[in-house]
């Protein structure tokens, strides 16, 4: 499921890298407030790493076919170590995967670790597999737990990589395809994550129980993180937004050539009033008023504007990120009081 | 030179499964000392160093470094002068290279680069590997490996050496190497083995522990050529007392 | 197993290319990493039809493998693995887009067009990460992350996983080597060993954890990262870091691909 870089266009791979950056100065600031001392974390979370790696290694062979799964980590990251500490290992793992194996671009990279890392570890693990076993950890809701977990998780993955390039326009891939293409192969994988998970799961809590008990998994913080991840869930969708305004005039042919393709004929925007909110909108802001894509009988591509608008996505990134670390900073000084 | 003893009065561990870890040992250990620890598997020698760190806390008794009371107020600055090289180099050398490595401790206790590299350029070269500061851990040989971990011990300047089992998987003449650099430290070393020979050649007294329980106290020679006590702590004589394998010949 | 033998060889491999000494492996690493962000924004920022603008940008890698010394078959043996995914989902293209364009003077479909776009945003875009980590390597890489202000921790986190990677691969490989001697007809690991195959594994890399922060505490470790200074910028990465952005915002701006062939016509026919 690692995006490269080639699929995506500058603006998209500036938003998803703001988004990760602001879901992971989050995550440090949640580690950091933990009772327990969280220097032994440092520790754990690297050796931790380093086992997904060698666990994605590993060819689980599936019975009935003659085939073989492997292991995505997320999941698993997240129920032995908690939401916090599971993404920040699963985007230390994505970036070495990036620089020395090539998987998955650089600039994709904020968009990686938000498609297998925040997924994984803020939706899928406290709204699908903690609910199962609020109430007592068995090996029956261990493997339903983890199965519904991995499977939703993968699907929402796989499909915002579908979404991330369609916005990017970079490819002609019409949105149906994609996702007939995508969804399916990411359902029979999120069904061999799964069980493979509870299997795991199951032995650990069978052999060393205590370890199932993260520190800071407190009852009573449960209603806590579900504020929290709410709160992300906001700001994530917030950005996107945003990304996706900025580029619903940039592209029409491609956005609205395939969703044309899709829905039959018809724009989905319906009477084009929120279209043409939208391109006012950009155009108030943009800085580049003309930003307009060029058909294919000029050689040439997006304008300048493109790279300039990826800049300033990136500078925008940083002070939304500085402005997100003062906003958990500031919350955190209101609650100690 | 009163901050270089080590000493246990009626300490007791035992483990969170209940089982015991070491019951009612005490020994006092001098300046300069340089003391085996010898026992069967579970007998509780690594116990007993974790409890001189401050990993471990006793269920009973006192532990004193230095005449300082091991508790978790005095950890940090005993572990300053108290080092221990551990048994899995691996675990030791967690940087990607090993000037990081050695240079870890010093720059923990706060001391500017120039200092740090000082320090680490002294290490490095006590145990000989001063050429092999960029290198990364797992290039290294197993007896380079031991020896880098050694030189991490050491830039710290402890006064007391802790090793638990360190010829543990070196070849021969990494492990001759090894004994020649431990006889050339002049600290207080507290070392667990169960390379009897090694005990012979590096300490002047050695410690038996069976069952968690300290059973013999004396000279290594005294102590280890007496076969029929040494089975009954569940150990052998040392390879080097033992009558020749040709002549079956006495060692005199 | 084929992948672990390959990721060992990958991870060797780049750790040795990148210990090399060239005028490229000296530059500072903050400065490769800015240039190489700015090198893929670039790339990525043309469109779909965008070709001839593309190549311009080809001088960039081409250049640093040379001045780097980097074995192109290295190079050439990494984009052979990556690409396809990428051609793949380009591959697409020409189904669904048939308009036709002029392009250097051949009149193709807007699909194929497409491909070419990717496959070749794709070759520069994977050749110019891996040049990063074939000439910074992991310990200057961090160095510019700590430049970049990531908490120091974080940096210690991710060079920790680097460093264990090694050592978990080799336990794997016994491991695996272990359960195929006594299971030579399964192709993988059997579904009731799932669990505790990757489970031991597990626990003892959760011990192992123990004994590296035991190891870590008695060194002083409590919790603060203390790592040697950062190395300043000097005059000669500034200028690499300048000039190559100046060279990629021309690249965007002029379509160099035309003029140099334009040039080469116009000596060609004088």
């Amino acid at each position: 499921m690692h995006m490269a870089d080639a699929l995506l266009s500058p603006t998209v791979g500036g938003a998803m890298m703001v988004v990760t950056i602001g879901v992971a100065a989050y995550s440090i600031k949640k580690i950091q407030k933990n009772p327990d001392p969280d220097e032994s974390k440092v520790p754990l979370m690297g050796v931790m790493g380093a086992f997904v790696f060698a666990a994605q290694m590993i060819n689980f062979s599936i019975p009935g076919t003659g085939s073989s799964g492997h292991l995505g980590g997320g999941l698993l990251l997240s129920i032995l170590l908690g939401p916090c500490a599971g993404f920040l290992t699963m985007a230390s793992v994505l970036l070495i995967q990036a620089l020395f194996f090539g998987d998955g671009g650089l600039l994709a990279y904020g968009a990686n670790v938000f498609n297998m890392g925040f997924v994984a570890c803020f939706i899928a693990y406290p709204l699908i597999y903690k609910p199962f076993v609020r109430k007592g950890i068995t090996p029956k809701r261990i493997l339903v737990g983890s199965i519904l977990a991995a499977v939703i998780g993968l699907q929402l993955g796989s499909f915002s990589v579908v979404l991330e390039t369609l916005i990017s326009g970079k490819t002609q891939l019409p949105f149906g395809t994609f996702v007939l293409f995508m969804q399916p192969i990411h359902l029979a994988i999120g069904l061999v994550e799964g069980f493979v998970t509870a299997a795991v799961v199951g032995y650990v809590w069978k052999a060393r129980p205590e370890l199932m008990d993260y520190p800071g998994k407190v009852a009573g913080t449960s209603s806590v993180s579900m504020k929290r991840v709410l709160l992300v869930l906001v700001v994530c969708v917030v950005m996107m937004g945003t990304a996706l305004s900025l580029l619903a005039s940039s592209s029409p042919d491609g956005l609205e050539w395939s969703i044309g393709h899709v829905t039959g004929g018809g724009s989905l925007m319906s009477g084009g009033a929120i279209y043409d909110f939208f391109a006012r909108l950009q155009q108030k802001i943009a800085l580049f008023p003309d930003y307009q894509f060029k058909s294919g009988d000029s050689p040439g591509g997006t304008s300048f504007s493109g790279v300039a608008g990826g800049l300033l996505t990136l500078i925008l990134a940083g002070g939304i990120a500085v402005a997100i670390r003062g906003f958990s900073r500031k919350k955190k000084g209101s609650q100690l009081k | 030179m009163s901050h270089h003893r080590v000493e246990m009065r009626k300490v007791s561990y035992i483990y969170p499964d209940g089982t015991t870890g070491i019951s009612d040992v005490s020994m006092l250990l001098r300046h300069g000392e340089s003391v085996g620890i010898i026992g069967a598997n579970g007998a509780g020698k690594s116990t007993l160093l974790m409890l001189l760190l401050g990993i471990l806390f006793p269920a009973a008794g006192e532990v004193l470094v230095g005449d300082v009371h091991v508790t978790p107020k005095t950890v940090s600055s005993i572990r300053q002068r108290v080092g221990l090289v551990m048994q899995q180099a691996d675990d030791q050398l967690f940087m990607t290279t090993v000037y990081d490595d050695v240079a870890f401790g010093p720059r923990n206790e706060g001391l500017n680069e120039q200092e740090v590299a000082e320090k680490v350029k002294a290490a490095l070269e006590t145990v000989g590997l001063a050429h092999l500061g960029g290198r990364a851990p797992y290039k290294l040989s197993g007896g380079e490996k031991k020896s880098a971990s050694i030189a991490t011990v050491l830039a710290m300047e402890p006064d007391v050496l802790l090793m638990d089992e360190p010829t543990a998987g070196l070849d021969p003449q990494a492990r001759r190497r090894l004994i020649r650099l431990l006889n050339r430290f002049t600290h207080t070393k507290i070392i667990t083995s169960h390379d009897l020979d090694m005990i012979m050649d590096t300490c002047d007294r050695v410690l038996v522990l069976k069952d968690g329980e300290l059973v013999g106290d004396g000279a290594p020679l005294a102590l280890l050529s007496n076969s029929t006590q040494m089975e009954e702590w569940g150990l052998e004589l040392p390879l080097s007392l033992m009558n020749c394998p040709n002549c079956g010949a006495q060692k005199k | 197993m084929n992948r672990v033998s390959n990721a060992l060889l990958n991870l060797r491999q780049m750790d040795d290319l990148a210990c090399k000494d060239t005028p490229i492996h000296r530059i500072h690493p903050l400065a490769k990493i800015v240039v190489t962000l700015a090198f893929l924004v670039t790339v990525v920022s043309f469109g779909k039809y965008d070709i001839s603008g593309l190549l311009g940008l080809v001088f960039f890698p081409v250049i640093l493998m040379a001045l780097s010394e980097l074995p192109g078959k290295v190079m050439l043996k990494r984009l052979l693995v990556l690409e396809p995914i990428v051609v793949g989902i380009g591959l697409f293209s020409p189904f669904f887009d048939p308009r036709e364009m002029i392009f250097f003077g051949l009149t193709i479909s807007a699909g194929w067009a497409t491909f070419l776009s990717i496959l070749i945003k794709g070759t520069l875009t994977i050749s110019a990460g891996l040049l990063l980590i074939a000439t910074t390597g992991i310990d200057r890489v961090a160095e510019g992350l700590r430049m970049l202000k990531i908490p120091k921790i974080l940096v210690l986190q991710i060079l920790l996983t680097y460093r264990y990677i090694l050592v978990l691969i080799e336990e794997l490989s016994r491991m695996t080597r272990a359960y195929f001697l006594r299971a030579p007809s399964d192709h993988g690991i059997r579904r009731d060993a799932w669990g505790s195959f990757a489970g031991q594994l597990l626990l003892r890399t959760y011990d192992r954890a123990q004994r590296i922060y035991i190891s870590m505490s008695l060194r002083g470790f409590t919790g603060e990262y203390h790592c040697g200074k950062n190395r300043p910028m000097r005059g000669g990465d500034w200028v690499y870091l300048l000039g190559w952005c100046g060279f990629f915002a021309l690249a965007r701006w002029m379509p160099l691909a035309q003029l140099l062939s334009l040039g080469l016509k116009g000596v060609m026919n004088p």
